[in-house]
């Protein structure tokens, strides 16, 4: 609004500039004037009827998909828009004659637009949460922690694109922007721009797309989690490729991945060549139509606070074992599963080697009913010497496809001194938009 | 010379050889559901290998992305959608995942089955999803409708003669066969049907809109309150209120549904039955292909209406 006012003053002064001359000029000006309307009256009729047109060819396809009969066919159709061929493309085998021009009809509409989602997370905590660790951010009483912003669509033939943007109560973070290209020859899949890592099982994994509230105590404690931060997890700017390894009946997948080294108060970067790698081999097999197993192993390396001599390093073991009836597949089914990660980080004078897991079960008991438990247990990686450990017991209800109510009771033994924090939390997920697909 | 003569020979064979495997090698169809797969074999006959990923007895909105769907996938020369968003949670991570650029959407081996079919319920005007979840292109179970079934046929045949031009004429000829299977029995189910035009059914989702025209049957009500919604106490009763007053005895349900619902109400009216019916190909165990499909749901919604109808 005040940017309107400042312009005021200008416009002021453009007015008066403009307005004093001579009569006879003002005349012709006039005249001008008058030629200018008519002509943009013209102009006007003819766009008019150009778009009755193709509104009526419109309606007349639309009826066509519709199986009813089409109106009647418009007078006449719009002439195709066409470019000359180019000098100097003539050739055996060129195009000739008249060209199409493309995006011409398009170029007003919006379906090319990218899907665009939103999807809210309200959550809130209630117990003392006894001091929390550093690792770990505490929940207020209520937060609508994050606002997801998804935009999705495809790029060209060559490749699809995807955004989520997390607007947190601090601000704004690309939590994942990336290219994706699927036409690549030799079986490579290849992602390119910021990402959440492929390390583990649940570090790929969005916050609204868990079966609990937050992420295990694994997850903050050796992935870079720390109190200023609700999220946590290896995100960083890189380049991931993939492929299948040919296997029988086996899904076999190996992902080399090449990240900048920054990432939360795991990985950073003090130099351009600090850079982070990671690999990850995985492997699923469907047991029978409705039992499925999976197992993964994953390694990360990058370098730490303390500077570019020193490196931090990561082993991973995940297994899922999931069970889902066919027929019923919308009121039962449960997964169980489990991550184990190893940490091995170069201090000043030390190595710490820090080691932590999560162990859960989840168990869907109605069509819109959920129960879960995960038992937790991780040193923390800056400081192996300290190991916390915790339970969660969680219930989730379905409204429907586009929401969540779900609560959970954490029970989260702290290292330090033996502090038990009791804490009972809540949350509500609701999507507005376009909903994309569920991991698997 | 002898032994270039046999080397000639022996590369002639050889390339021969390669070029009949070559010939031989059929085409890898993938498709979302076991309906579309039927009718793919229909008229791909012996030159196409046909995987289904979706099962018939599944709900075909609730299918995961198992990375074993990726290998499958992966080694297709052609995937065939339902498409109007039917397969939209589960669909676009497999394709973008299966490192085939063969049968990305826009690329020569990706046919979506519904685009010259006819749908019914596009819906028209604002859409929000206080309306459960609606499609926002239609009602994507159209195959259900034998008419449809024969337009399916059609683009699969013009596209695996894309495909595979030399086989162009063999496609034509499988279509031409199944058209004229296909016609012989819509005359039978349409005679088994005729009796009960313009009675009213009650169905648990928006499954059936394109078979129950087909044969005259009239959709009074449904057992979910909303599309995808669960069925509420409020309706349900609202719901047997209104089978009550206007007569309406037979409750179809997909074989995925739970039948607790469906039971309480027909228990709820004199007469009143439940009949699962198969919604699509392997939906049931005899339900073995595209033709059997419609025998099983005719003949079976025939016994049932001749039942409740007396007629």
């Amino acid at each position: 609004m005040r940017r309107v006012y400042r312009l005021w003053p200008v416009l002021a002064a453009g007015l008066l500039l403009g307005s004093p001359g001579p009569v006879l000029a003002q005349t012709a000006d006039v005249e001008a004037l008058r030629r200018e309307i008519e002509q943009l009256r013209n102009e006007l009729a003819a766009v008019q009827q150009q778009y009755g047109e193709r509104l009526a060819a419109l309606e007349a396809k639309l009826g066509a998909a519709q199986g009813t009969p089409a109106p009647a066919s418009p007078p006449a159709a719009p002439p195709p828009q066409t470019a000359e061929v180019p000098p100097g493309a003539a050739a055996p085998g060129a195009p000739a004659g008249q060209l199409p021009v493309y995006g011409a009809l398009t170029a007003g509409s919006k379906i090319f637009n990218p899907d665009i989602g939103m999807i809210g997370n309200f959550l809130g905590a209630v117990g003392p949460n006894r001091g929390g660790s550093e690792t770990l951010a505490p929940t207020p009483f209520m937060t609508l922690q994050e606002s997801e912003a998804s935009f999705q669509a495809i790029v060209d033939p060559y490749a699809r694109a995807d955004f989520f943007l997390a607007i947190g109560e601090e601000g704004i973070e690309v939590e994942e922007g990336y290219a994706t290209f699927p036409t690549l020859p030799g079986g490579l899949l290849v992602k390119a721009g910021k990402m959440r890592a492929n390390f583990g099982r649940l570090n790929a994994f969005h916050n609204h797309t868990l079966p609990w509230i937050d992420r295990p105590l694994v997850m903050y404690n050796l992935l870079g989690g720390s109190s200023d931060d609700p999220d946590t997890g290896i995100k960083d700017a890189g380049v991931s490729v993939s492929r299948l390894i040919p296997a029988g009946n086996v899904f076999l997948e190996a992902t080399g991945e090449l990240y900048r080294g920054d990432s939360g108060t795991l990985f950073t970067s003090s130099r351009r060549q600090d850079v982070a790698a990671l690999g990850r081999l995985r492997s699923y097999l469907d047991l029978t139509d409705q039992t499925n197993f999976e197992a993964g192993v994953s390694y990360t390396r990058g370098h730490n606070d303390m500077g570019s001599d020193f490196l931090t390093q990561l082993y991973g073991a995940d297994v899922t074992l999931r069970w889902r009836p066919l027929s019923r597949a919308i009121y039962r089914s449960l997964a169980a599963r489990t991550e184990l990660i190893w940490s091995r980080r170069e201090d000043l004078f030390t190595v710490q080697r820090a080691f932590g897991f999560y162990g859960s079960l989840d168990y869907q008991f109605a069509r819109r009913w959920f129960a879960g438990g995960r038992y937790d247990q991780a040193e923390r990686g800056m400081n192996a010497a300290i190991r916390d450990r915790g339970f969660s017991g969680v219930l989730t209800y379905w409204p429907s496809e586009f929401s969540q109510v779900r609560g959970q009771y954490r029970r989260t033994r702290y290292g330090d001194d033996g502090r038990v924090a009791n804490e009972l939390m809540f949350q509500l997920l609701f999507t507005i938009g376009a909903h994309g697909a569920h991991p698997f | 010379m002898r032994i270039t003569r046999s080397i000639i020979a022996a590369a002639a064979i050889a390339l021969l050889g390669a070029s009949e495997a070559l010939a031989q090698k059929k085409l890898n169809v993938v498709t979302s559901t076991e309906d579309l797969a039927s009718i793919a074999r229909e008229v791909g006959g012996d030159r196409v290998n046909v995987t289904a990923l979706a099962r018939g007895y599944q709900d075909p909105h609730f299918v995961e992305s198992k990375p074993s769907f990726i290998l499958t996938v992966n080694r297709a020369d052609l995937y065939i959608a339902v498409g109007r968003e039917l397969e939209i949670g589960w669909l676009p991570p497999l394709l973008t995942s299966s490192r085939n650029a063969k049968i990305q959407p826009g690329a020569a081996g990706y046919l979506d089955a519904s685009l010259n079919v006819r749908i019914l319920e596009i819906p028209t005007g604002q859409i929000t999803r206080a309306m459960g979840d609606v499609h926002p292109l239609g009602n994507p179970h159209y195959w259900l409708e034998p008419g449809n079934g024969r337009l399916i046929a059609q683009a699969i045949r013009n596209k695996l003669g894309e495909l595979s031009p030399a086989d162009r004429s063999y496609f034509g000829q499988r279509y031409d066969d199944f058209d004229g299977r296909l016609a012989a029995a819509e005359k039978r189910w349409d005679a088994t049907m005729a009796p009960y035009k313009g009675t009213k059914v009650v169905t648990y989702h928006r499954s059936w809109p394109n078979f129950m025209e087909r044969f005259g049957l009239e959709v009074m009500g449904y057992v979910e309150p909303k599309p995808g919604i669960p069925p509420s106490p409020s309706h349900t009763l609202e719901l047997i209120d209104e089978m009550k007053r206007q007569g309406v005895k037979l409750i179809v349900v997909e074989p995925y549904f739970s039948l607790r619902t469906p039971q309480a109400i027909a228990n709820q009216i004199p007469g009143g039955r439940v009949l699962v019916l198969a919604p699509s190909v392997g939906g049931v165990k005899d339900v073995g292909d595209y033709l059997q499909l419609f025998d099983y749901n005719v003949n079976l919604l025939a016994a049932a209406l001749k039942q409740v109808t007396g007629k």
